[in-house]
């Protein structure tokens, strides 16, 4: 590769002897190989590290006026939203930067369950995409509480709370958590240092290591065929196509219509009908005042319908982190042959469907108060959460092992 | 050349000799990370001032009607404090098949409220208004026959995020996802008309 230095000089020449650029080009953009047959589904993970880029951008702003503290917190965002330039635009831009981070890592999640990309040889990029995803809980979880709204205080007090149910230290971690007896300055001044910079580290950490393994692995592809099994005389793939420039003008239309969909909610809907603002959290937090319910930003709701939906508070919380933690074991409970859905038999497309179809409704659930029809459903949609986990090694194995074609499926534009 | 040569004879490598003192090297390396650790993970407990600001809180029972709540702040928790009548006090004992503790064995309070109607005078009831399942707010529904909360309601507490149902003990109903009874601080009673919440004895008259 040291050809890529060799008969040129100049700055280039001179840089490239020092710090090894256009080697790093060649082999992470222009000479990484990607699948021709990429859809739609595959601009969510630029969209992903777009997204996150934005969050530390805008991050960076609001925290140059934000004071951390129990009565300094809500004031300060007050005051930098109402009178300091342009800050009106930048403050909401990353509070609905979060709810958009996750409507993009659900998307991309789910493109990895219909593709199969969690599997062999892929299981250790999706667990490392599931840490990212745990990281990314905790940030927006502790981004929230910081404004200090009504919804913050209330919802950091559920939250806190469900460490309390852990036996024997339960109550002791939960004073070690906020640093008081209840939530105070300690607590605020904690979340604002792990939400800044502990926890943005660590992602950054995780994402980096997540494209590591992509680039040792190679991109799954809607067929779930491995293209480094169909190599051309070159030593390329016969279905790879290198990933600059072609996949990285793609990726730019997929950025233009994202941020043209940012821009319209950030400007227009910036509440979105109280999914990505809550209207409690329009007044200081108030520990003498519960809000008629309480409810999480929507990204957190199907694991609250489910903590809800459990009459014993104990089990409840149990059955919540499992829930979330379910998905690192997906790529050891697929036991198909196949990876993509495309491939596998009527019983895991229904399979994989309902359970699309269950997380979106347990989302709607966890933002309906818990009584009456709404836990019925929450009980019966939970049961369905679990059973597409208790099922999934049945069926894939039964049905995931049909033909599947020798080369992509792609039809030239 | 011949140091080079003096070199290339390598002395026999003493493998066990190496693997202890590789062993040693780790181990005092790792004690030494979790010794470091430790006024980390401390430095998050509760500061000298938030104890501080933990210290009992009194609350002036003269001028309480019966039937009447009132509601005070101890270490970042409401306290409920209930004058409870002769009538609350009778309905507690009709319901102890609904209850889901109804002798508080597994709930948390002090051993002397570990009674009938958890409290040391049956008619001064005090809870941590902190909902056993989460931490919200449980709100007062102190009329009996309140159908909204449920059927035969008895009066008590009814915790609005979740829909946990307390008597007028604090303790739970069936079907409500707390599974605890509202815990009871410890509280001293200091003469007739004074609370202490947040101390076992009441301080001796004329103490600092």
């Amino acid at each position: 590769m040291s050809a890529v230095i060799e008969g040129k000089s100049g700055f280039r020449s001179w840089l490239n002897k020092r710090l090894p650029v256009d080697q790093f080009m060649a082999d992470q953009l222009t000479g990484y190989y990607a699948p021709k047959n990429f859809n739609v589904w595959y601009f969510f993970g630029s969209l992903a590290l777009l997204v996150f880029v934005m969050q530390i951008v805008t991050g960076i702003f609001v925290t140059m006026h934000f004071k951390p503290g129990e009565t300094t917190a809500w004031d300060s965002v007050q005051v930098m939203v109402r009178e300091v330039p342009y800050m009106w635009l930048i403050q909401p831009m990353h509070a609905i930067g979060a709810s958009f981070f996750f409507v993009v890592v659900y998307l991309h999640m789910a493109r990895a369950m219909m593709y199969g990309s969690y599997k062999a040889p892929r299981e250790l990029l999706w667990v490392i995409g599931m840490l990212i995803y745990l990281a990314l809980m905790a940030e927006a979880f502790m981004g929230y509480v910081l404004p200090f709204g009504n919804m913050s205080y209330w919802g950091a007090q559920v939250i806190i709370n469900l460490f309390g149910t852990i036996p024997g230290i339960g109550e002791a971690l939960t004073e070690w958590i906020r640093g008081d007896y209840g939530i105070g300055d300690a607590t605020l001044n904690r979340f604002f240092s792990l939400h800044v910079i502990a926890l943005p580290f660590i992602i950054a950490l995780l994402v980096l290591l997540h494209l590591v393994a992509l680039r040792q692995v190679g991109s799954n592809n809607p067929d779930g065929i491995e293209i480094k099994e169909k190599l051309g005389a070159d030593g390329k793939p016969l279905d790879g196509i290198p990933f600059h420039p072609y996949y990285t003008l793609k990726d730019i239309v997929g950025v233009g219509l994202f941020l043209t969909l940012f821009a319209i909610v950030v400007f227009f809907v910036p509440t979105f009908g109280g999914l990505f603002m809550e209207a409690p959290n329009f007044e200081p937090a108030n520990p003498v005042s519960t809000p008629e319910h309480i409810a999480p930003v929507w990204y957190f709701t199907p694991y609250y319908a489910i903590l809800r939906a459990v009459p014993d508070q104990r089990t409840g919380a149990l059955l919540m982190a499992i829930s979330v933690l379910a998905f690192v074991f997906l790529p050891w409970l697929d036991r198909a042959k196949n990876k993509s859905i495309r491939y596998r038999g009527l019983a895991s497309k229904l399979l994989l469907g309902v359970f699309f179809i269950t997380f979106v409704v347990l989302m709607w659930l966890g933002l309906k108060p818990a009584e009456g029809t709404y836990v019925l459903l929450a009980r019966i949609f939970t049961a369905l959460y679990f059973l597409f986990f208790i099922l999934l090694p049945f069926v894939s194995r039964a049905d995931g092992n049909g033909p599947v074609p020798e080369r992509v499926t792609y039809h030239a534009h | 050349m011949s140091d080079y040569a003096a070199d290339d004879a390598v002395p026999e490598v003493d493998e066990s000799r190496r693997k202890f003192l590789i062993a040693a090297t780790a181990g005092t390396g790792a004690v030494g990370a979790v010794l470091t650790a430790v006024p980390f993970v401390a430095s998050w407990n509760p500061s000298e001032s938030a104890r501080a600001a933990g210290l009992p809180t009194e609350v002036d029972l003269s001028r309480m009607e019966p039937g009447q709540m009132t509601t005070h702040f101890w270490r970042k928790k409401q306290i409920y404090v209930v004058r409870r009548t002769p009538e609350m006090l009778a309905s507690l004992n009709s319901h102890d098949d609904k209850l889901k503790d109804p002798k508080s064995d597994e709930s948390n309070q002090p051993a002397y409220a570990k009674n009938e109607t958890r409290a040391i005078r049956p008619e001064i009831l005090v809870l941590i208004g902190t909902c056993t399942h989460l931490g919200c707010l449980p709100k007062t529904r102190f009329t009996p026959g309140d159908a909204a909360v449920m059927a035969n309601w008895p009066g008590g507490f009814f915790c609005p995020c979740h829909g946990s149902k307390f008597d007028l003990a604090g303790r739970v109903f069936e079907g409500s996802p707390a599974s605890l009874n509202l815990a009871v601080p410890p509280y001293a009673f200091e003469g007739d008309n004074r609370l202490i919440v947040g101390v076992d004895v009441a301080p001796e008259k004329g103490a600092a």
